[in-house]
């Protein structure tokens, strides 16, 4: 009688383990969107223009750099922050100034945003400058959208054709 | 609640489980051991899935989903165990952490250990993560869009790994084959990382005694057949994959960052994983005296380098010896000062007649010599025939049974009592002896039950001598709450008149 107590004990945690793994490995199911919103996702990776050009170095400046290092020109490498504006149905959604990545600040830029907004029909307006030395956007689209429910549009700027395109 | 409190809950949890779970096949005991057998049937259900799988964006939703559909009862069960014991995996890898820690079992000997351990954790949750890509279903698609969004929260990476999934396009068939490779490699490391985990555990329980495997893979095979894992619907990156059916044991953390943010999730890990690194630190055990190696008395037999359950000993040329002879050399930061090696000498026989027996390895804080005076004290001056009861600091307080006729003396760890000292105390005068110690698999320095038991057995050197009849004596390893059955045993050994053996 006790053994049997005991594997009827046994039986019924392991059958409690069991049932907490299947459980948990499906339950409860995860809305990370609700049904009725679609997402914008803005995710640029672009280089910036350079800051600045590049200078003739005078025979003086030239006299006191290494003989290995003589180079006539001096370039910078630096590269001029992204700037982005977003806007949704004429609302100011998103607004980022990304610096570029690399010790020297000389790699790209990267803007990756999730922007959830209602399904259905949008008003998207996008603003990009990526050269520090001029005035106002370099690029700017502006596109209605209709937006199904969980329909993801993609805002992204093609290095190529130098546009921003919507996906 | 102070530790100590929440120490004392567990130990009672454990040990009314060990009355469904009898004979060291507790569960909680062999968490380590079980989360071991859960990674051993992922490496042998990944072998068969990883050769059905195909390693291309079109390719992989269809070869995972045509195993569950096309054959249920092989592919389709192995993809299910794979699952379930990849959540079993997780499950027992966290309880055996909250276990190890609620104990105190990360500070002194134990650190190197608990510092290997948490490494683990981080691979663990990188190959569970990883496992769910592959598939390549929504559910795939949420989590390698999630832990890339999560990963490029680090400033790490030039590029962004979000930008891989940002169209059907922008995923390519040597991405996969680098999450493919994820998914092998870090389970590699993994098992690299365990091998050094074990590195200063002496025969560690690689696998859960077998009611236990048995009880294990039971339940998953059954699962695995009563509710099979299926894919949902392939991954389409133009559309937000949503009303998931969750993993929530391996997935939790891609939803925290969602609740969160990516940033304050990679804090709470940073935090956590402080905290783990710290708790060794924070321990407030106070250091014991290590064991002492007598050069005189050690001839280099080599049974506590043997018996030592977490490799402290080594052996080292003699000092006074012939060449080729050793001596026992104690790393003093391995040492548990368990004593189990003083139990494994053979010199520490009390039946020497020298007038201070000086053990070849022996405890300062407890020494054989002094436990062999203060027996033969104590039996000397009885009033009443004695029994004498041999204890462990860790079991159940025999020093103070309150029993006139029993004599305790709590060693530090059963495993420390040289067996010879049972048939000492019997021709001394004793009417008989009893043994107790941790409750079956729950010895707190793992081996001390298992070596004595051997060695009462006859099965391990040094053993105790055929001519003591086992009427004499009885072994109890029934924990530090368990009185009933010490109370039984000193009810048996009353009740035995002859003990067969002349003082």
């Amino acid at each position: 009688m006790k053994k049997f107590a005991v594997w009827l004990g046994q039986g019924i945690l392991y059958a409690a383990l069991a049932t907490v793994i299947v459980v948990f490995s499906h339950w409860p199911a995860y809305q990370n969107l609700a049904a009725d919103r679609a997402l914008i996702k803005i995710s640029i990776s672009h280089q910036g223009q350079l800051l600045g050009d590049c200078v003739e170095l005078t025979p003086q400046e030239l006299a006191k750099l290494p003989p290995n290092m003589r180079a006539p020109k001096s370039c910078p490498r630096e590269r001029s922050p992204l700037t982005i504006e977003v806007d949704v149905d004429g609302q100011l959604a998103h607004r980022q100034v990304a610096k570029p990545s690399g010790l020297s600040g000389d790699g790209a830029a990267v803007v990756y945003r999730r922007l959830e907004v209602p399904a259905g029909k949008h008003h998207i307006e996008v603003r990009m400058k990526d050269n520090a030395r001029s005035e106002g956007f370099d690029y700017t689209r502006s596109e209605e959208v209709d937006l199904a429910p969980a329909e993801i549009l993609v805002v992204d700027f093609d290095a190529a054709t130098r546009r921003i395109i919507l996906l | 609640m102070n530790a100590q409190a929440i120490r004392n809950s567990w130990k009672r949890f454990e040990d009314t489980l060990d009355v469904i779970f009898p004979g060291g096949s507790n569960p909680l005991r062999n968490l380590g051991a079980i989360a071991c057998l859960m990674f051993a049937i992922l490496l042998l259900s990944g072998i068969y899935l990883y050769a059905v799988f195909d390693t291309s964006v079109a390719g992989a939703w269809q070869s995972v989903d045509a195993l569950s559909r096309q054959q249920p009862w092989l592919g389709g069960w192995l993809r299910s165990m794979h699952r379930y014991a990849a959540d079993g995996f997780m499950i027992a890898t966290v309880l055996h952490l909250v276990r190890e820690w609620i104990m105190g079992h990360h500070s002194r000997f134990r650190r190197v250990t608990w510092l290997t351990g948490i490494p683990l954790l981080a691979f663990l949750y990188v190959s569970g993560i990883g496992g769910f890509w592959l598939n390549w279903d929504r559910l795939g698609q949420y989590a390698a869009v999630a832990s890339a969004e999560l990963l490029d929260a680090l400033p790490l990476l030039a590029t962004s790994l979000s930008r891989n999934f940002l169209s059907a396009e922008s995923v390519s068939d040597r991405l996969f084959s680098l999450l493919v490779f994820v998914h092998l490699g870090v389970p590699l490391l993994l098992l690299f990382g365990l091998w050094f985990h074990l590195q200063r555990i002496t025969r560690p329980r690689i696998l859960p005694p077998r009611s236990v495997s048995i009880g294990v893979l039971a339940s998953l095979g059954i699962i695995a057949l009563a509710v099979p894992v299926l894919s949902t619907a392939p991954a389409e990156l133009g559309l937000v994959a949503t009303a998931l059916p969750l993993d929530w044991i391996l997935l939790h953390l891609l939803v925290l960052a969602d609740m969160l943010s990516a940033r304050s999730t990679w804090m709470l890990i940073a935090l956590v994983l402080a905290l783990l690194v710290a708790a060794p630190l924070f321990s407030a055990r106070a250091t014991a005296a290590v064991a002492v190696v007598d050069a005189d008395n050690c001839n280099g037999c080599r049974r506590c380098v043997e018996d030592c359950p977490y490799s402290a000993i080594t052996l080292e040329p003699h000092p006074h010896g012939k060449p080729g002879q050793q001596i026992a050399v104690v790393a003093a930061e391995r040492c548990a000062s368990c004593g189990i090696c003083a139990g494994a000498c053979p010199s520490a026989t009390p039946f020497r007649s020298v007038v201070e027996l000086v053990n070849g390895i022996d405890m300062p804080q407890l020494s054989v010599d002094m436990l062999r005076r203060t027996l033969l004290d104590a039996l000397a001056s009885a009033r009443v025939p004695q029994i004498i009861a041999f204890g462990c600091a860790h079991g159940l307080d025999v020093e103070a049974l309150g029993e006139a006729d029993v004599t305790g003396y709590n060693l530090l760890c059963t495993g420390m009592l040289p067996p010879s000292f049972v048939e000492y105390a019997l021709r001394a005068g004793a009417v008989g002896v009893i043994i107790s110690g941790c409750a079956e698999g729950a010895c707190e320095f793992r081996l001390g039950n298992t070596w004595t038991a051997q060695r009462l057995r006859g099965e391990r050197e040094p053993h105790l001598r055929r001519i003591v009849s086992s009427r004499d004596y009885r072994v109890v390893f029934a924990g530090d709450r368990d009185r009933g059955s010490l109370d039984q045993a000193i009810k048996e050994l009353r009740g035995n008149a002859a003990t067969g053996i002349n003082p």
